[in-house]
């Protein structure tokens, strides 16, 4: 319990606008550009996770999703993103700043963001969360989207939806202005994305095989290490995903930040290993993992502004609350391949309330707190369902069922992830010559010639 | 000359190469599949949710000899790879015709001794 003797003493953020020395601001940049790249990082994570969660069949068809995802996020963010979600003063719905990227020496000092960093680094740093939200949708619909349909959504919705709607509190909107609060995004980020994610199940329907009947059968993934190492490097991730968004090197609030979040984590994973223990009989690593996402999604939004105690209850609930969601999901037949809807949108929504409940700030409220939830949630899900309608109807969203059977790897992408020495004909033939093996004229050759 | 072919869990791979070598046996071929009999198949979780799995993995050993040596290459077998429990597996006796080593041309017994 010495633990939490110390856990009242939250420490208080203190911005030193008037005195960032040239010193401090290097500092804060250096630290503002590694959390870019900590972010970065997660999408690593996300494509191993997901890749490790489903089979290996689809495998080549959720790398290059991934791939794409984060492509296309930082182009799109530099070309409008970036504008749409910080247009400076505007009307708290919609705001535009210009089309592209760019400024003057005036955003490359001190005088920009408190001397946080600069306007390249903070670009940067907002592009890369920018990306996450579309990826969240990539596992919930992993194994069964057609990858044309799937890039358009992707794009519109890292293009439109996210920045959009990252600007009515990030951008200084209306939410911000009502005092909603979401630290890092667990609204923002994680519960925008889970609602991409829950549209997307829903509109694409279950995997075949997966319920048949009144039963539901489980299609285990191709490869859990692969999965752990995803959740691992999103961990890691994450040290900048909520360091980074204290917005500078602030000593105090950084690394309070960081071990809020790492408490949530493990406190996530706990109660879902116990959980899960509990619930099926065996403790169940995918579920685990799973728990460590839920953690550190509920952590997000309050990860500087509650106290440590406060950190491994949000963590706890979380890590129950995922369980719980995964087994619902499943009784009421919508298939989430990896569990995305139960991390992102569930427990994005749960760390968002936490907010209220824990909040060391008097001044936000389960209210508030509750009216930004419904609000990201109409506008998301509205949207995810919009442009998932819209390309069903037109171009379809679902591969066919001979191409989901044979793989989306093979009818999509025309070849495998794994290649376990199918057409390797060349290059045999060139290290026989090179072993010295003589070939006997046979009368294969023969009749060759 | 007759074809062995025994169908075994496949921690005993090792035991039946073993018992195989030291009787003279030149030579087999190994390889995974996946079976059942009459033990059907087992039961696996899955995020907290049981599947059954109908295949199960196990190592077919083929070993073509001489006549003579068939019987005892089948006991050996039996007795290396024997753990009295469900699912041990199954040996199959059956004749070939012919054997040609590839390298020389050789036929017959020649060519798997």
């Amino acid at each position: 319990m010495l633990l939490f003797v110390g856990a009242t003493l939250v420490p208080s953020v203190a911005f030193a606008e008037d005195a960032v020395t040239s010193g401090q601001f290097t500092a804060n940049n250096v630290w503002m550009m590694l959390c870019a790249g900590l972010v970065f990082i997660m999408h690593l994570g996300f494509a191993t996770l997901e890749s490790g969660l489903t089979r290996a069949k689809n495998t080549t068809n959720i790398l290059f999703k991934n791939t794409f995802i984060i492509s296309i996020g930082i182009l799109t963010y530099a070309l409008l993103g970036f504008s749409l979600m910080y247009p400076g003063e505007f009307n708290g719905w919609l705001g535009w700043a210009g089309l592209g990227i760019g400024t003057d020496e005036a955003g490359l000092t001190v005088a920009y963001a408190s001397g946080g960093y600069t306007y390249w680094t903070d670009f940067l740093f907002q592009a890369m969360f920018a990306a996450t939200a579309a990826t969240i949708v990539s596992g919930a619909v992993a194994e069964r989207i057609k990858l044309s349909s799937f890039m358009i959504f992707a794009t519109i919705f890292v293009a439109l939806v996210y920045p959009i709607a990252g600007s009515w509190k990030w951008g200084g909107g209306w939410l911000d202005g009502l005092g909603f609060y979401d630290f890092a995004g667990s609204t923002l980020v994680h519960s925008l994305g889970g609602w991409g994610a829950l549209a997307g199940a829903l509109l694409l329907g279950p995997r075949l095989g997966k319920y048949v009947g009144k039963r539901m059968n489980p299609i285990p993934g191709s490869n859990l290490p692969m999965a752990a190492i995803g959740v691992f490097l999103l961990w890691l991730g994450w040290f900048g995903f909520n360091g980074g968004s204290v917005l500078s090197a602030d000593p105090a609030a950084t690394s309070f930040t960081l071990v809020t979040t790492c408490l949530a984590a493990a406190a996530g994973a706990v109660a879902a290993m116990a959980m899960s223990w509990m619930v099926a009989g065996k403790p169940d690593l995918s579920m685990s993992l799973n728990g460590i996402l839920a953690g550190l999604v509920g952590i997000t939004a309050g990860a500087d502004t509650v106290t440590i105690l406060a950190a491994v209850v949000i963590g706890l609930v979380a890590g129950v609350l995922v369980i719980g969601s995964v087994l619902f999901f499943d009784r009421i037949k919508i298939d989430d391949p990896v569990g995305a809807i139960s991390v992102h949108l569930v427990c994005g929504i749960w760390g968002t309330l936490a907010v209220g409940l824990f909040s060391t700030n008097p001044e936000h409220t389960v209210f508030t707190q509750l009216m930004g939830v419904l609000a990201y949630g109409a506008f998301a899900f509205t949207a995810a369902m919009g442009i998932f309608g819209v390309l069903r109807v037109t171009m379809g969203i679902r591969v066919s069922e001979e191409e989901e059977l044979e793989g989306l790897d093979l009818a999509e992408h025309g070849g495998h992830a794994y290649d376990f020495g199918g057409s390797k004909r060349g290059i045999e033939d060139e290290m026989g010559y090179a072993a010295g093996v003589t070939r006997p004229a046979t009368s294969l050759a023969a009749s060759e010639s | 000359m007759k074809k062995v072919e025994a169908i075994l869990k496949p921690f005993k791979l090792d035991d039946a190469m073993q018992a195989l070598s030291q009787m003279g046996v030149k030579g087999m071929t190994v390889s995974e599949v996946k079976g059942f009999g009459r033990q059907k198949g087992h039961t696996e979780l899955y995020r907290g949710a049981e599947y059954v799995v109908d295949f199960l993995p196990k190592v077919k050993i083929e070993v073509v000899c001489e006549d003579d040596l068939a019987e005892k290459v089948a006991v050996a077998l039996t007795d290396s790879a024997r753990t009295g429990r469900i699912g041990d597996g199954k040996i199959f006796v059956s004749p070939v015709d012919e054997a040609i080593r590839i390298r020389t041309g050789e036929r017959g017994d020649a060519a798997v001794s």
